[in-house]
């Protein structure tokens, strides 16, 4: 110890990165890890299995069927969710099970008066942990994926073209970012609370509003504000619809449904109000990954804000609590 | 801590902690009033008071961790609104009630505190298990902080707060909730740090009969306030300037108490079992020998009273003493 005085000249940048790795590496030892990822897992599995049967069905019939590997991440025959439709409910599990004890559980353990006197910057602290969330929800979310194509391959025979993997990749991303919204939001709830169960259960509150219950909600208000009946007109229907769709818009989930549907569906040609199910054996001309994302360029825009604005209200929350509060 | 790096070769000059009228007002409370504090190099300063007398709050500020409403403080020279972290890097703090990431090994904890102190990779577990070493935790470094008493987690606070070789080490109710087999040990860590190295330490409590015997000097904090400063002796003058006596006599005490108030200087009488306190302005007793005798009353016995920690304690921290004698 006779360096100290050089020991002090120290630089202070990059303190997240403390944080993170000790962060993530709590994560990915954590049993709450393997639990989802055997959720998730699952419920993946369920799904690609479920929507292979029709597919091997059609391409063989029509072999050069477009996209059929993306097919099994999208289409949900015999009423079981498709897997984007399992990752819209679950992707805020992840996030919320990865967030909601972030500094409540520093308080509550203590730790939090310990590692503020460290030579460290405040929001090295809430951007660590962030970073951290963002990287399990990541090795969550990819191997699952992967795990689900590998699966799929198998099943259909086929292994996907560099263009469907460009697509799938888009996907995680896309997923990355909805699920990261939910960490953020956790993350708030836990600076905003003491207690780590109290910000679980506000966090699967509006997780259950709106994931679950906003199909119910936007349908009850579409119906109360255009009232529709077997001799409704077209356009009485239409509007009914339309409103139904925009309330349910509020819900991430939606944005999400409505980004990954055209980034893994080459033949989708708008995120609006289009019949459900495509038709397997039907052609229409593919667009290319960019047009696909530029048809959703607003879902994606909002999704983004969103995760930042989550962020940024737990950053600035963060910073402004006394160490005592 | 096998170098001795000794007060000087610490370098700067100066002392470790200065507050000027450091005030922190919370929510319309005064947390901390208008403190003015000098800590030298090198010793070991016992900041005591009872709880809620601001003692946390004055450490929070001397890190940077809380902003001061009023006043300013320099610590190692450095001004803690704007050099936190450079503080903070030469500072090691235990606080209050001190937690750990319980499911983590304690090896696995101090590491961490490493990382977050930028202690070269290289050294890491060398200083880690010197520090375990002297803490007195080698044997159960490996184990989960859960498994721990809690005179073990203080020690390994001591060391966490150690592990970046700091010059000021600031421990926050260092022996609270440990037996006094704990406090003993830790309280000889505490001596062993400041002759083998030359740290300056300061320690907060409450419990003025433990910190005593390790402490150079002791500040008295009441209601966010020094109340008074010095050593144990120095404090004990202070009080000394009102005078105590116990006086026994051979009759009904209650009866002679009402004589004592009766001569001039004396400030009160009252009964304590079968003795008689006697505080006054000055030495009374030929008075009272006198007044005893032309009544009457037989006297067995009249002592000053000796200046203790508790009445160091007690006069201090009920506020029962002209602050301005005591030597600051």
């Amino acid at each position: 110890m006779t360096t100290s005085t050089l020991d002090h000249e120290v630089n202070f940048r990059a303190g997240w990165r403390i944080v993170a790795a000790k962060e993530l590496s709590d994560h990915l030892r954590s049993a709450r890890l393997l639990m989802l990822l055997f959720l998730v897992s699952l419920a993946g599995l369920v799904s690609v299995h479920a929507a292979s049967g029709p597919i091997r069905d059609a391409a063989s019939a029509a072999s050069t069927t477009p996209s059929v590997f993306l097919l099994l991440f999208t289409i949900s025959p015999n009423r079981v969710p498709s897997f984007v439709e399992f990752i819209g409910i679950l992707g805020p599990l992840l996030g919320i099970v990865f967030g909601f004890d972030t500094i409540n559980s520093e308080r509550s353990q203590r730790t939090l008066p310990k590692l503020v006197a460290q030579p460290i910057y405040r929001d090295d602290i809430i951007n660590g942990k962030f970073v951290a969330g963002i990287g399990a929800i990541t090795v969550v979310l990819t191997s699952v994926t992967a795990v689900v194509a590998g699966y799929g391959m198998l099943r259909l025979g086929v292994a996907p073209s560099g263009a469907e993997l460009a697509r799938l990749f888009s996907f995680l991303v896309l997923s990355v970012v909805y699920v990261s919204l939910w960490l953020g939001f956790a993350q708030l709830l836990s600076i905003l609370t003491r207690r780590a169960a109290t910000a679980a259960l506000a966090a699967l509150a509006a997780w259950l509003v709106l994931t679950l219950f906003i199909g119910l909600i936007s349908g009850l208000v579409a119906d109360t504000v255009h009232p529709v009946d077997s001799n409704s007109s077209i356009e009485k229907v239409l509007e009914n619809a339309r409103l139904d769709l925009n309330v349910r818009r509020i819900s991430p989930d939606q944005l999400y449904q409505e980004a990954t549907k055209v980034v893994l569906t080459p033949t989708q040609q708008s995120t609006g109000i289009t019949s459900s199910q495509p038709d397997l054996l039907a052609m229409p001309t593919a667009l290319d990954l960019r047009e696909s994302l530029s048809l959703a360029w607003w879902q994606l825009a909002v999704l983004l804000a969103a995760c930042t604005v989550m962020f940024a209200g737990s950053y600035a929350v963060f910073l402004r609590q006394e160490v005592r509060a | 801590m096998t170098d001795q790096p000794t007060t000087e070769s610490k370098g700067q000059d100066g002392p470790a902690v200065v507050a000027d009228g450091l005030t922190k007002v919370y929510d319309g409370f005064v947390a901390v009033d208008h403190l003015d504090l000098t800590i030298e190099r090198g010793e070991v300063f016992g900041i005591v008071g009872p709880n809620g007398a601001g003692k946390t709050t004055t450490i929070l500020m001397l890190l940077g961790l809380t902003e001061p409403t009023d006043g300013s403080a320099r610590v190692l020279g450095m001004d803690p609104a704007r050099d936190s972290l450079r503080i903070k890097s030469r500072v090691g703090y235990l606080p209050d009630e001190v937690g750990f990431y319980d499911d983590l090994s304690a090896r696995a904890n101090l590491r961490y505190a490493a990382e977050l102190n930028r202690v070269p990779k290289a050294e890491i577990d060398s200083r880690m298990d010197q520090l375990l070493e002297s803490v007195g935790l080698s044997g159960t470094a490996d184990k989960r902080v859960s498994e721990f008493s809690r005179g073990m987690r203080q020690r390994l606070g001591v060391a966490e707060a150690l592990i970046k070789n700091p010059e000021v080490l600031i421990l926050d109710e260092p022996t609270v909730n440990i037996d006094p087999e704990g406090v003993r040990e830790l309280l000889d860590l505490v001596q062993r740090l400041r002759s083998e190295s030359g740290i300056t330490v300061v320690l907060a409590s409450h419990l003025l009969h433990q910190v005593e015997q390790v402490c150079d000097r002791l500040g008295i904090f009441v209601s966010g306030r020094m109340a008074a400063v010095g050593t144990v002796a120095e404090l004990a003058a202070g009080i000394e300037k009102g005078h105590t006596f116990e006086v026994e006599v051979a009759a009904r005490a209650i009866d002679a108490v009402t004589l004592m108030e009766l001569v001039p200087g004396v400030r009160s009488a009252t009964l304590d079992g079968e003795r008689i306190v006697v505080t006054a302005d000055r030495d009374v007793r030929p008075e009272i020998v006198e007044l005893l005798a032309d009544n009457g009353l037989g006297l067995l016995g009249l002592s000053t009273s000796t200046v203790d920690l508790d009445s160091i304690y007690h006069t201090y921290f009920t506020g029962a003493v002209n602050h301005d004698n005591v030597n600051a």
